[in-house]
């Protein structure tokens, strides 16, 4: 224990180890917040993206926080459904033949120097029979009112400004993102910013008939991390995407080291045939291609990552550790304590596991975690070919989505950056620990 | 096969019974080696060929595909619209069984997996079922030799550069140990914890996508500039940001390899004494550090060469790089096993090759070391 703690303090030395267990550190606090304020299933149907789910952000857009960084403010996306919003104001007139007058009036500021690129009412009303009637009208801040449109209202109907021709001819051919937001007569057209007003002037026909609708417009950028090609919020993939491949890393690093580590020791001790076998195994597993194997298995089996971490695994406990471990234990086995543990009469299982791992441990431990990196870097690669993780959301998907849709030539650099810089980031972490760990632990690299 | 090459790799001979006269030994050495690594092989290769058919289950997904196709074909095929329902199903049926036959799938997988073992170990390395070489040829042969030139040009100029400048670079640094470069570039080295797939994506962002100087990936401009002169110049511009990439996942990590590796050998009390005797520094490096490494030096260089092998699958696909990794990864994906099986055999030779004559490399330069006796 006290050995421990004397190594910690040890550790306490290095910046590199510092600083690695900071980032580490803060990962692991997100990663646990990500579990617990976004519970697995939320995550997974986020991640789905189904369009009930995500119908409302925008489409591949950088997060909103990059208005902080420049000097023209990309309009955010902004949300008002008539249900809860109070931006709604909500008039409603019953007359004596059973029609009803519902006005609702939608008020909002825009404060930014681009137009929207996409503009959605989505109405969601209740009848028997006879469909509402809507009259749209909108009032810009310098008090004009344009007719937007005249339309009768399905039960579920999505009107799409950009779509309406009548509308676009009349703002003299433009479109009415840009035709409604403008300075009037601005050439090439310049956002007017205030405060703007949307009213709905519905009539239904029936007394139980109902108008709601829901003003949707799409900004440039969107949230905390932006979104993809199918408009989820890239927010689920990277906070989950950090318990995933910390794990993912952990657990291979640690399984391939510890079972390594009983091979070799179980093949010096006993010797003989055994010791034979593990070998040849060691040099056949040289011999097979790693990652075309992986690749195969995810090809035409199972792409679970679960399974890619297993055959992982297997794949690795023969690998050269094996030789490197088998070296060490051939001096342990020489000394003299160990020759004591056997004069006094010790078992096979206690001489391997009290005698012979114990004393590997320092340097098992320094290779455990500078190894962790190169196994989340694995299952990026995998996902980066395609062959991620059909259900989870990782960072390595987000990747490859941004690279199929080409994400870097369309100047969508955060859609790769972000990812990207989670990624070096826990490499470097596990890095930097390691290699501090491995010149605490073996003090002949430090006098080197 | 991106195969991980630790500088310090200690190939260590097999302990060895020890027998009395001198060739004979030898001899008996060679021998029971070259069975040993031989053995290696025809077991690798045969996991391989097991692996790459899923034990047979590729099988089914290959005779659904053509039930697929020929059921396609006879029904698209106007000639064949006369024929009663009957007889168009017949020559289906019998189309699919010619099929089958060509690719010898009527035959059980656990005998035709040992045909293909025997194929592959004598490198007959047949026809791919599905892939085709740019010149329109099947024979996995020449897909390979085709796909060779580019992985051998952008890895060897890699890992050449990469070899000789970290050693270079780390016999300086452990000449002038303790220096402010010599703590700079080991401070540096867990860099190299990020591969060089992921330095590329960087890479690309930064000089491609945002300066537009260097081209996002392939292997020459299209369409291919006309003149030799130009398709070389064509050929190197999109060959720096995959060589930088490759640099940059390696070069740390084998610097701080080798300066280790070279402080240990520059401590021992023979240098001292060179030191002490006014021997000059470069004469002091070549004979008396470099010398006696030459075996580890050898070995990692082997083990780069053999590297080359296959390039790397993913550094390819990121610099969209038409080699052999790239090679390799769409024969996964058209479950064409002969072109996977073709390239793991041949990795599997040079692998064995290279084991094997290391032995003997190491008696040549070091005569500490005599062949068949144990390597520590």
């Amino acid at each position: 224990m006290k050995a421990l703690k004397n190594a910690f303090r040890e550790i306490l030395r290095y910046p590199a180890a510092v600083g690695g267990l900071v980032i580490l550190f803060l990962l692991i606090v997100a990663a646990i917040s990500a579990m617990i304020f976004i519970p697995y299933d939320e995550a997974i149907s986020l991640w789905r993206g189904d369009e009930a789910v995500v119908y409302t952000n925008p489409k591949a857009v950088p997060p909103a926080w990059m208005n902080f960084f420049t000097s023209e403010k990309l309009p955010v996306t902004q949300v008002i459904n008539s249900v809860d919003s109070p931006k709604v104001e909500r008039v409603v007139e019953p007359h004596s033949d059973g029609t009803t007058d519902i006005t609702l009036t939608y008020t909002f500021d825009f404060e930014y120097d681009r137009f929207y690129p996409e503009m959605v009412l989505y109405f969601d009303t209740t009848f028997d029979t006879k469909q509402p009637f809507v009259a749209i009208r909108w009032v810009t801040p310098d008090g004009t009112e344009i007719r937007v449109a005249d339309i009768g209202v399905d039960r579920s109907l999505s009107y799409r400004f950009a779509q309406d021709d009548k509308l676009t001819r009349r703002l003299g051919g433009e479109v009415a993102e840009i035709g409604l937001f403008k300075v009037p007569d601005s050439d090439p057209p310049v956002p007017q910013k205030g405060t703007y007003q949307m009213r709905l002037e519905g009539l239904t026909f029936e007394p139980d008939s109902t108008i709601e609708a829901e003003l949707v417009m799409y900004g440039m950028v969107h949230g905390l991390a932006g979104t993809d090609h199918l408009r989820r919020d890239l927010l689920t993939p990277l906070l989950w995407g950090i318990p995933i491949a910390l794990s993912f890393g952990l657990v291979a690093s640690l399984g391939i080291s510890i079972l390594g580590m009983a091979i070799a020791a179980v093949g010096v001790w006993y010797g003989g045939w055994i010791d034979e076998v593990i070998q040849r195994i060691t040099e056949v597993n040289l011999v097979l291609p790693f990652l075309p194997i992986l690749i195969m298995i995810g090809t035409f089996y199972n792409r679970s990552i679960w399974l890619m971490l297993g055959v992982t695994i297997l794949l690795s406990i023969f690998g050269g550790q094996v030789k490197q471990n088998r070296a060490i234990f051939l001096q342990i086995k020489e000394t003299t304590y160990v020759e004591a543990a056997k004069a006094y009469g010790a078992s096979d299982m206690r001489i391997i596991f009290l005698y012979l791992i114990p004393r590997i441990i320092p340097v098992i431990i320094p290779a455990l975690v500078a190894g962790i990196p190169g196994f989340v870097f694995l299952e990026a690669a995998l996902a980066v070919l395609g062959l991620g993780d059909p259900v989870l959301p990782t960072w390595g998907k987000v990747i490859n989505d941004a690279s199929n849709n080409g994400a870097l030539f369309r100047g969508l650099y955060y859609w790769v950056l972000e990812p990207a810089a989670l990624l070096a980031l826990t490499g470097l972490a596990f890095a930097m620990l390691g290699f501090s760990l491995d010149r605490v632990f073996n003090p002949r690299l430090r006098e080197a | 096969m991106s195969t991980e090459v630790q500088p310090l790799v200690n190939a260590e001979a097999t302990p060895k019974k020890k027998s009395s006269s001198g060739s004979l030994r030898i001899l008996q050495y060679i021998g029971f080696r070259l069975v040993l690594l031989f053995l290696t092989v025809v077991v690798g290769v045969y996991l391989t060929i097991l692996i790459a058919n899923m034990g047979g289950f590729v099988d089914q997904i290959m005779r659904g595909q053509i039930r697929e196709r020929i059921t396609l074909q006879v029904q698209m095929n106007r000639t064949y619209d006369t024929l009663t329902p009957e007889a168009r199903s017949k020559l289906t049926s019998e189309m699919i069984a010619v099929e089958e036959d060509r690719l010898g799938l009527n035959q059980p997988f656990a005998i035709r997996s040992f045909r293909y073992l025997k194929n592959a170990l004598t490198l007959d390395l047949g026809r791919s079922l599905n892939m085709t070489s740019d010149t329109g040829s099947k024979q996995v042969r020449l897909i390979i030799l085709e796909r060779l030139p580019p992985t051998l040009v952008l890895f060897g100029a890699s890992n050449l550069l990469l070899f000789f400048s970290s050693l270079y670079i780390a016999l300086a640094l452990s000449r002038k140990y303790g220096s402010f470069m010599d703590k700079l570039l080991i401070g540096l080295s867990p860099l190299s914890s990020v591969p060089a797939w992921f330095y590329g994506i960087f890479l690309i962002l930064i000089f491609a996508a945002m300066l537009r100087w260097l081209p996002f990936g392939g292997m020459v401009d299209a369409p291919p500039p006309e003149t030799t002169i130009g398709y070389i110049l064509s050929l190197l511009k999109h060959m720096i940001l995959p060589v930088f990439a490759w640099m940059l996942s390696s070069i740390f990590l084998n610097i701080y390899g080798w300066r280790t590796f070279f402080l240990i050998y520059s401590s021992e009390d023979y240098v001292e004494m060179a030191k002490m005797k006014g021997v000059t520094d470069r004469e002091l490096e070549r004979k008396y550090i470099l010398r006696p490494t030459l075996p580890n030096i050898i070995t990692a260089f082997a083990f780069v060469l053999i590297g080359l092998w296959g390039g790397a699958i993913i550094t390819e696909t990121v610099f969209n790089w038409p080699g052999l990794g790239q090679a390799y990864y769409h024969a996964v994906g058209l479950y064409d096993t002969p072109v996977v099986v073709g390239i793991t055999v041949i990795y599997a030779y040079l692998y064995a090759l290279t084991f094997f004559f290391l032995d003997f490399i190491y008696a040549l330069v070091d005569p500490r070391v005599k062949v068949g006796s144990s390597g520590n």
